[in-house]
């Protein structure tokens, strides 16, 4: 990497840029909390079936925030967790929130039932609005997956994107980055090679890059200490690309800044939209990530096919 | 007072397209002609769209795409991730940069990024994107009503008209406000089908946007891309009616009823 800015600090920077919420087109919901049916390594905040700092939304939760999202006039809504389809209201929420905009669900795949496929190709046809839906998988064999996501994860996972598949979704595959620059071709056309061969013949892939925070810390390694946003880094940036410029996320603790951030206490704005509409001083190392590869949360994807 | 006009999105250098456009705007007796920008991109002889604009006096507004070639920019501003994406765009963007004169880059840097009009006491917001964001893709499937709403409040409009993600689309608000995405013409939209398209705005009293389908000579413009040595997938597009690149930015409902 070239040198930046960032490098000629030593120590964490005394005062940090603040960066105000241009529109809320995003909003976010932590719909399943910390709670996930697996524990990846890489996880950024150490979601697991045990881990309760977070807890499952309600329908009746989540309602009252699409109604203020409405007039507020938030372009898509975004489902996370843990494990979405942990919630067992979740089709619920997806049903009503589809009547407000369109929906993404960030899932693993593992829980999705031929019963709920079918149910989420009901809600996908009854819209106008997009449903879309993103499966993590780290490997595009079974021991690369499983070496991060845990056993048994990668069959699962894979039945859950054909069965989407076979009920009309073109899932996004969506991908954590566990490896070199120079690796990036190969992986690519190893993951695309699994889908087709899979049955899923125009496979859409997202690449993310590893947050070093939660589990990763221990899988590779924190950040260094330079590692911080400063507003000399702002300067000709283009901060629409920083998910707090246009996102913000709920959460059964209430609303916080960025999906990333839940467990920083920094990140907690206040108990409604209104009051998560103030600006937000970019303290935490994660930011830094976010800056180096901007809109990492966007449902952008490679659109690579065979010539 | 005008009653009906033109409105023409995405042109791409499809300056074959452009004349049979004007030709049946012309033959549908509107009284204004506009494009919302985008002049250059995908198509041949990027030159040959300026002298149809100023010959049938076409207001412009001004697209990512000209704003990117006539402030000398490295790229379209598309935000593509996919490596093959930005491949695609760059073979079309350096493209398009040689072959436009010195004096259309100057014309281009200088067109407004909104144009105003008021028709039948409606204020109509013409722009690129959106008002708020010339490289902002306001599709269908991700757009919301209250989203739109809240555009037409901050800019205040009651009816918008912008273009840029390549397919057409339009809604009827509450409070008697309008927006229309009125399509491109400088490719087809995604769909198996040929042709290029246009809107009509007609507000006699009340505002009609019609969607009016325009046949060109599509053979032709593919023998000229493949003489100017542009990509095949791009000739494929305009031959078969179905997009073969930049299908990253494309939301999961405009994308599945695609080829790709």
């Amino acid at each position: 990497m070239e040198a930046s800015p960032a490098l000629s600090y030593t120590s964490p920077p005394e005062v940090h840029p603040e960066l105000h919420l241009d529109a809320l087109d995003n909003l976010w919901f932590q719909v399943s909390g910390t709670l996930c049916n697996i524990a990846c390594d890489h996880c950024f905040i150490s979601c697991s079936p045990r881990n309760h700092s977070f807890e499952l939304m309600t329908l009746a939760q989540i309602e009252p925030h699409l109604e203020a999202s409405a007039a507020l006039g938030v372009k898509e809504y975004y489902f996370t967790g843990g494990e979405p389809f942990m919630n067992k209201e979740m089709l619920d929420i997806l049903e009503r929130t589809l009547r407000y905009g369109p929906a993404t669900v960030l899932t693993n795949g593992m829980l999705i039932t031929p019963a709920k496929a079918a149910r989420l190709q009901h809600l996908a046809d009854n819209t106008r609005y997009s449903l879309e839906l993103r499966v993590s998988l780290d490997g595009y064999t079974e021991a690369m997956n499983d070496a991060i996501r845990g056993k048994g994860v990668f069959k699962k996972a894979m039945a859950g994107v054909e069965r989407l598949y076979a009920h009309g979704f073109l899932p996004i595959i969506t991908v954590t980055k566990t490896w070199e620059d120079a690796e990036d071709e190969a992986v690519l056309q190893g993951f695309a090679d699994l889908l087709k061969s899979h049955g899923y013949a125009r496979p859409r892939i997202k690449i993310l890059p590893s947050l070093k925070l939660g589990k990763e810390i221990a899988r590779t390694q924190g950040y260094d200490r330079y590692e911080y946003v400063t507003a000399e880094m702002l300067e000709e940036y283009d901060c629409s690309q920083l998910i707090c410029a246009n996102s913000r996320v709920v959460t059964n603790r209430g609303v916080y800044v960025c999906p990333i951030l839940i467990e920083s206490p920094s990140a907690r704005l206040g108990d409604t939209l209104e009051d998560a509409k103030r600006s937000y001083a970019l303290q935490e190392q994660a930011c830094y990530t976010c800056y180096l590869y901007g809109a990492i949360c966007s449902n952008f994807s490679s659109g690579k096919r065979d010539a | 007072m005008m009653k009906k006009i033109a409105l023409i999105g995405g042109v791409y250098s499809n300056y074959l397209a452009l004349q049979e456009t004007i030709k049946d705007a012309r033959r549908r007796g509107v009284d204004a002609i506009y494009c919302l920008g985008d002049l250059g991109a995908f198509g041949p002889h990027p030159d040959r769209v300026f002298p149809l604009l100023s010959e049938n006096e076409i207001a412009v507004v001004q697209g990512n795409y000209d704003h990117s070639i006539g402030n000398d920019l490295q790229d379209c501003q598309c935000g593509y991730t996919d490596p093959r994406d930005n491949y695609f765009a760059k073979i079309s963007y350096d493209y398009t940069y040689a072959n436009t004169s010195g004096e259309n880059k100057r014309w281009m840097k200088a067109l407004p990024p909104e144009i105003r009009l008021e028709m039948g006491g409606y204020r109509v917001l013409l722009c690129h994107g959106s008002p708020r964001k010339m490289n902002e893709f306001l599709w269908e499937s991700t757009t919301p009503a209250h989203f739109l709403e809240k555009l037409c409040r901050d800019h205040q409009a009651d009816i918008i008209c912008a273009t840029h993600t390549g397919i057409h689309w339009q809604v009827e608000l509450p409070g008697d406000q309008h927006f229309a995405n009125v399509g491109v013409i400088g490719r087809p939209e995604n769909d198996g089908q040929t042709h290029v398209g246009y809107m009509i705005l007609e507000v006699d009293p009340r505002p009609v946007f019609r969607y009016i389908p325009v046949e060109y000579d599509y053979r032709r413009l593919a023998r000229e891309m493949q003489e100017e040595k542009l990509p095949e997938e791009f000739v494929e597009t305009v031959l078969t009616g179905w997009w073969t690149t930049c299908l990253e930015i494309l939301p999961a409902k405009e994308r599945i009823r695609g080829k790709f």
